[in-house]
């Protein structure tokens, strides 16, 4: 059938040659011309037809070529929409980046070489953002396994521990971070504090700061219950307790039970009368949800903060001896006659034989890349320390809670230690009265103390550097002696046995180091007459006494609270 | 002349915009105060504080039995007997009976055998509960009835 086709088409074609060659011999030269131009148009065809859809084709195809056309052009046009300036190369492409991005539009555009310098804030804000990204991150993925139940809440923890895939690894990272954050809030806020860095207009910033600083130490403690160990346990039943310690004054001064608020407290912590299932959801919650959003809306305050007030505080200055004068305008005495009537301002006057150009009075560089850099230098530090605490040191993990047996010694994590030293003195005093008046002096600082003075230089002369010191060898005695002296002799109770309990309440241990403290500074405020070097005494000494505390708290308390020397002494049992 | 006896009338657009303010912020704290009353619950999740401890006939005088679950020590004497609490007034941890008395592991306290404070952060001694006797004979003790130290129950 095919081969009948073909053969007939064969013959057809050669019909047609045959006839074409008749048509091209017999015919003029005219008529071969025609048959030229037909030939001509018919190779012609491909493209006219093309012209022709081009011109006014069909508007499938057109939408069709647009198309690909944009598809063509697809990764530009989508970073023409996301990035809108051109790739960072001059000073002027960069300041855009840096505006434009709602990522880096929190730093300014340009930066002050000084705000940059190590010493200035040893990178501590910068580490505090990363670790709570990294606890953030670690978190959510904890979050993936584990169930907030009595029944499941250890196992998860055990899982996570020796079954699920880079758990143990992830709840590492997570437990050192979580320690790391809490120290380096304390080193943050010694940083500002001996900068000077919160005087004005920074007060505000400082009480943001000390919010943070509250709900730093909060969301560890609210952590510290999720494993449903007997750590867990007893430091929360601790931790409830201490919330419920006002009943100690109710019952010491013999008021009736109705003016127990401390057992509200405990209730809404708890949700219960002890420490169980209700309690496990409750601080779950705090610790997942409602206090790092609060953190995460204060973190944001705190930065904007700096933003809007002007900066990180930092040594004023230039720092080339090129720089030195620019920007000063020296003032011309004129006959009064001859004074202007008008002033002008100029932004800048030079007075220098070199050229100062493209240099301004701060001589500022551009945050990219210069802060930037630094910033991710400062992460990628932070992210290698938490690696490798978690590579080397397995997070803690004790046996399963028991509400029948505390552990003994029952210990606090290591930043509670020093409360927990001054708890074992008096509940109420020290685990209420004198963290919550060191809260608020903490955070009235920046009002009582308005000296003028420059920012953003440690300590600001020998005089603070020597204050400094001697509050350091002060602040330690007296927290020595403060431990020292009911170990060796006993307490009132031991010395009068039938005292009343208020007396033992009101003075204790603690309540006398924290009043050493005030006096030591209210005598440097007399003797100096300054109030920024009665502030640094005061907070020198609470600095001094908090690490001596911690220290005596966690390696020479052993069971029962008792005192020894060293872990080795402990009594077997 | 408007002055504090004769004041200008406020415009009526302010005083509707001013109260509805007020009320816009009265209706907000309202709320809040509402929302603040969910966390308390109207009752607790434990079991009842009264427990029976076994019958008088168990106990032989001189007898001590600690029940972990309520952490209650129960003394059978020949006055009586009596029943105190483990948990230290201090901060709720568990003491543990020493030779001549009971040490708080947590922070230090030191109690006698009659649960009375000697040392340490303690703000009180020991609580003794009330114990009483049930219809078939057993005693109940209930941990959240106080008495006075030294009370012994006679059957």
């Amino acid at each position: 059938m095919a081969s009948d086709k073909t053969a007939a088409a064969v013959q057809n074609l050669k019909k047609l040659s045959a006839n074409l060659r008749e048509l091209v011999i017999g015919k003029g030269q005219a008529d071969q011309d025609e048959i030229v131009s037909i030939w001509e148009n018919l190779k012609a065809t491909p493209r006219t037809l093309r012209a022709l859809v081009a011109r006014n084709g069909s508007a499938a195809m057109e939408g069709l070529s647009r198309f690909r056309e944009n598809l063509v052009k697809l990764p530009g046009a989508f970073r023409d929409s996301a990035v809108r300036h051109d790739a960072p190369t001059s000073d002027r492409t960069r300041s855009q980046a840096i505006f434009s991005n709602f990522f880096l539009h929190i730093h300014s555009t340009k930066i002050h070489p000084n705000s940059l310098r190590i010493s200035t804030t040893w990178g501590l804000g910068i580490s505090l953002l990363s670790q709570f990204a990294i606890l953030t991150v670690t978190g959510i993925l904890l979050m993936v396994y584990y169930t907030p139940s009595l029944d499941l809440a250890y196992n998860s923890i055990k899982d996570l521990h020796y079954v699920v895939p880079t758990g143990r690894l992830i709840r590492n990272i997570h437990r050192w971070t979580a320690h790391l954050m809490v120290l380096f809030v304390i080193f943050h806020m010694a940083r500002v504090f001996y900068t000077s860095a919160y005087k004005s207009p920074r007060e505000f910033n400082w009480l943001v700061g000390m919010l943070l600083f509250v709900l730093t130490l909060a969301l560890s403690f609210s952590g510290y219950l999720l494993p449903w160990d007997q750590l867990a346990y007893w430091a929360i039943t601790i931790g409830a307790n201490i919330a419920a310690s006002p009943n100690e004054l109710v019952h010491a001064l013999g008021l009736p039970k109705i003016f127990n608020l401390g057992d509200l407290n405990k209730e809404l912590l708890l949700g219960a009368s002890s420490v169980g299932q209700d309690a496990l959801i409750r601080f779950y919650m705090l610790h997942v949800v409602a206090l790092p959003l609060i953190l995460t809306l204060g973190i944001c305050v705190h930065i904007w903060r700096i933003r809007k007030d002007g900066g990180l505080a930092r040594p004023g200055g230039t720092p080339t001896a090129a720089g030195q004068g620019v920007g000063t305008v020296e003032e011309i005495a004129l006959a009064p006659q001859e004074q202007p009537s008008k002033t002008y301002g100029l932004m800048c006057v030079v007075r220098d034989k070199s050229p100062h150009t493209d240099k301004d009075p701060d001589e500022t560089v551009s945050s990219w890349p210069y802060l930037l850099r630094a910033e991710l230098l400062i992460f990628m530090i932070n992210m290698l320390v938490c690696i490798a605490l978690a590579l080397f040191f397995d997070a803690p993990l004790s046996e399963h809670a028991n509400p029948a047996v505390p552990e003994n010694p029952a210990k606090a994590p290591w930043y509670f230690l020093g409360l927990q030293e001054m708890v074992s003195y008096s509940a109420f005093i020290g685990g209420i009265v004198i963290p919550t008046l060191t809260v608020i002096g903490l955070a009235l600082i920046p009002f009582l103390d308005r000296e003028d003075g420059e920012s953003g230089v440690w300590f600001g002369g020998a005089p603070a550097r020597k204050i400094a010191l001697q509050s350091v060898i002060v602040g330690a005695l007296a927290a020595v002696l403060a431990v020292a002296v009911p170990v060796n002799f006993g307490w009132l109770r031991n010395w009068f046995p039938g005292i009343p309990q208020l007396i033992i309440i009101i003075c204790n241990p603690g309540s006398l180091l924290t009043l050493a403290y005030v006096i030591w500074s209210l005598n440097v405020m007399q003797q100096t007459r300054s109030t920024r070097l009665s502030a640094i005494a005061l907070f020198t000494c609470f600095l001094v006494g908090f690490v001596i505390l911690t220290y005596v708290g966690t390696f020479l308390r052993g069971p029962n609270w008792d005192f020894f020397w060293s872990k080795s002494s402990w009594p077997i049992h | 002349m408007p002055g504090r006896l004769e004041p200008d009338p406020i415009p009526r657009r302010d005083f509707i915009g001013i109260y509805g303010l007020w009320a816009a912020a009265l209706a907000i704290f309202g709320s809040i105060l509402g929302m603040m009353r969910l966390p308390k619950p109207r009752v607790t999740p434990e079991a009842s504080t009264k427990f029976r401890a076994g019958t008088p006939a168990e106990f032989s005088p001189g007898t001590v039995k600690i029940i972990p679950e309520y952490n209650v020590r129960l003394l059978a004497t020949e006055q009586g007997f009596a029943a105190m609490s483990l948990i230290c007034p201090h901060l709720g941890c568990v003491v543990r009976e020493s030779v001549d008395g009971f040490l708080c592991p947590c922070h230090g306290s030191r109690f006698s055998l009659q649960g009375t404070v000697l040392a340490g952060p303690a703000p009180r001694s020991l609580q003794w509960l009330s114990i009483t006797q049930a219809i078939d004979g057993s005693l109940v003790v209930d941990t959240a009835q106080e008495t006075e130290p030294g009370t012994f129950f006679q059957v």
